[in-house]
């Protein structure tokens, strides 16, 4: 009887811990570890299909991204720095294309946590995004990432093999996109 | 059997609660929201019906000037959003989505009025963090609440539900949504509504 209160009791405090203003933590993955599994849906828009590199129709997750990495900014169109971000990210987009040596490797996408498709789709409209946004109106990654602040970058690397590593994890905009790539090659071993 | 069972749709059970209530929270605020945690969902009674007459209201704004609904009267629709308080997560991730949005309600002739319960240096200094916004910001401080107890939304710990009204040019009301508190309203379901409006 005793262990049967027990496990929904510590179910009840996981709960609690994750709404009490006080105990609330973000949990978002760190460098070094593995990005948590999550799919999200291939983009029925043929430049977006062809510029992640997918197949087919239905789900994919991050490492089937053809990419050696890939950032995924966790955005809301609610939110006024990430508005404000936008054109700098487009920037970092932009730069990533114009580089012979970093276009095709390098690759970006945006999740908009607790948005629909149509404020996402406001969202792209609003700012000329060019590269791919998801809708995550159930909020369902933004958990899976430790439902963090916006805006929040994360950088993935993908080997061939198929396996992936965070590589970069990061609250707010992106001061210096220049530094960004530096990074990102070396830790990727982008050559 | 049961022991198995039982922690299992328990999770499940806390799992779609916790979804429910996740937000996100922009980092424009810094650290200086409050989270007042989860609250009732809805701690008042309207007072007003779809297809009745708007209360007239005048309250102070924060461009200095005094704004009445009447003034839009066979000029403009008017959308009233009222949100419970400044510096606290949601409220401040609702007004930031509409001010990218001045195009919808510019196509459907409406006007937004953003209205709270705080003071107007509360209201300059917090939304200030929210870029320069296209439309009305009004206090309701004082008489404290006056006109959103009229409308029916103001909760009894003194601060406002998070409601929407759309008023039409005759000054009718055509739609009420009082949302629950800890959760942000859909635009999609805004943006029908304005459809819905007469030509």
């Amino acid at each position: 009887m005793k262990k049967a209160i027990r496990i929904p009791v510590f179910l009840v405090l996981g709960f609690l811990s994750a709404h009490n203003p006080l105990w609330a933590q973000t949990k978002a993955p760190q460098e070094n570890s593995l990005l948590p599994d999550f799919q999200l849906p291939i983009p029925s828009d043929m430049t977006h299909h062809r510029y992640l590199g997918l197949e087919g129709e239905g789900s994919f997750k991050i490492q089937q991204i053809r990419a050696k990495a890939v950032i995924i900014e966790i955005f809301s169109m609610y939110c006024p720095y990430c508005q404000r971000e936008a054109p700098n990210i487009n920037k970092l987009y932009q730069r990533m294309e114009n580089d012979p040596g970093l276009r095709g490797k390098i690759k970006i996408i945006g999740i908009g946590a607790g948005n629909s498709p149509f404020e996402v789709d406001i969202f792209r409209k609003k700012y000329n995004v060019p590269f791919p946004l998801f809708a995550d109106n159930n909020f369902t990654v933004h958990k899976c990432l430790g439902e963090t602040r916006t805006p929040y970058f994360f950088v993935v690397a993908i080997n061939p093999q198929g396996s992936q590593k965070v590589i970069y994890s990061k609250l707010g905009g992106i001061k210096d996109l220049d530094s960004l790539l530096q990074t990102i090659r070396l830790r990727a071993g982008i050559k | 059997m049961t022991k198995y069972i039982v922690p299992a749709m328990t999770c499940v059970m806390l799992f779609s609660l916790s979804s429910a209530l996740a937000q996100t929270h922009s980092i424009a605020y810094k650290n200086n929201t409050f989270d007042p945690g989860i609250l009732k969902p809805i701690d008042s009674k309207l007072k007003v019906k779809v297809g009745e007459k708007a209360p007239d209201f005048t309250l102070p704004s924060l461009a200095g000037k005094k704004v009445s609904l009447h003034q839009f009267l066979g000029k403009k629709n008017v959308v009233l959003s009222f949100v419970p308080a400044a510096w606290t997560p949601i409220c401040s991730d609702q007004w930031p989505g509409y001010n990218i949005v001045k195009d919808l309600f510019d196509q459907y002739d409406a006007i937004l009025l953003g209205i709270t319960v705080d003071n107007i240096p509360t209201l300059f200094a917090w939304t200030n963090q929210m870029g320069q916004l296209w439309f009305p910001v009004l206090s309701d401080f004082w008489p404290h609440g006056k006109v959103a107890g009229e409308y029916g939304i103001l909760r009894s710990d003194g601060i406002s539900e998070r409601a929407l009204f759309l008023i039409d040019k005759k000054g009718i009301i055509r739609y009420i949504q009082v949302n629950d508190i800890n959760k942000r309203p859909s635009l999609e379901v805004l943006v029908h509504e304005l459809q819905q409006l007469p030509k």
